[in-house]
């Protein structure tokens, strides 16, 4: 297992100037939103997108989210982060929104069936409502 | 799409019942499903960019939570009284509804935390669970045979020292307070924290030894 090339992440700081860092690089108040940065990293690398591109759809989402009434904190940030991966996958047609509230509710449903300690796993059957 | 907060949880379960993800949690499971299944992403590679933040991923506070209770008598009794409430000023938020349980190391107990499958391990505490702590493997064989598996991670107790396993559930989740290493006598809290391991705060290591750390 390779660890991450740092001149990526550094390309993707610099891409993103809202992105909470330390002197180090980034930094995650959570989990997921290490795993939200993982996943717009792997994207950018797979060639789905520039971090121009990325960078003006967040832009997008932050600015729509604040016109609704988001705090604006710094807090929000990775969910704005995620609902531009969410965007950006279905603008690019690797999925369309459908799958992605399938593959939601299949996930929820795999919570609802797994005595809470063991690991969720999604199967097919969580698929059907 | 709406913006949903990341403290959502449905706190209608019970102890032993399901287990629980909050709505981001949901909607990042199934992009990342997605982009797997689709190629665009490989599970080994996504688990190693964030195996690369391990580090910096949360507040980390349980480190200087400790080194308070080593120096501070009335703290450390408050901790073991109410963590969650002893917790708080440090920036420990919890989940509406759930407690924060510290248990303490002695000569004559040491204890173990297992459990981090769904939300229920305290990483705002704690930083982010080790891979292999989330293993059916490891949960499953802490539980049977504890001494064994503390010993392959190289924490060799007298036999005398008793073994508790706590199993965190959704309402109540636990951080180990270890025993403040011999010879840091006179240490402040900041010299203390960077002994403070999180294996040592699950139950699976020791603080760091004094020595090269710390004066």
């Amino acid at each position: 297992m390779t660890a991450i090339d740092p001149v990526a992440a550094r390309l993707a700081v610099q891409a993103n100037p809202g992105l909470p860092t330390d002197p180090a690089g980034p930094v995650f108040r959570e989990p997921w939103e290490a795993q939200a940065f993982a996943m717009a990293l792997t994207l950018h690398e797979q060639g789905l997108f520039a971090w121009g591109e990325w960078a003006s759809m967040l832009g997008e989402t932050i600015k729509s989210a604040q016109a609704a009434g988001d705090p604006d904190t710094g807090d929000t940030y990775y969910h704005h982060w995620l609902a531009t991966l969410e965007r950006m996958v279905a603008t690019k047609a690797v999925t369309t929104q459908a799958d992605l509230t399938s593959h939601r509710d299949a996930w929820e449903r795999a919570a609802a069936r797994t005595p809470h300690g063991l690991p969720i796993e999604l199967r097919t059957e969580d698929f059907q409502s | 799409m709406t913006a949903h907060d990341h403290h959502d949880h449905d706190h209608d379960h019970h102890h032993d019942e399901a287990s629980d993800l909050s709505e981001t949690e949901l909607r990042v499971r199934a992009l990342q499903t997605i982009l797997i299944e689709k190629g665009y992403a490989d599970p080994a590679a996504l688990d190693a960019i964030v195996e690369t933040y391990e580090t910096k991923i949360g507040p980390h506070i349980g480190a200087r939570i400790v080194a308070r209770a080593w120096t501070d008598p009335a703290f450390r009794q408050a901790l073991l009284t109410d963590a969650s409430k002893a917790a708080a000023p440090f920036g420990h938020q919890g989940e509406t509804g759930d407690h924060l349980v510290a248990v303490e190391n002695t000569a004559d107990r040491h204890n173990v935390v297992v459990c981090t499958l769904c939300s229920c391990y305290p990483w705002d505490v704690l930083g982010l669970p080790p891979v292999w702590y989330k293993s059916f493997a490891y949960r499953s064989r802490v539980v049977k045979e504890p001494r064994a598996v503390l010993t392959e991670f190289g924490v060799a107790l007298p036999d005398q020292t008793q073994i508790h396993v706590w199993d965190s559930t959704a309402e109540v989740r636990y951080m180990v307070l270890p025993a403040r290493p011999p010879g840091t006598e006179g240490w402040t809290e900041e010299q203390l924290m960077k002994l403070v391991t999180r294996d040592s705060m699950i139950g699976t290591g020791m603080p760091a030894s004094p020595e090269g750390a710390g004066a």
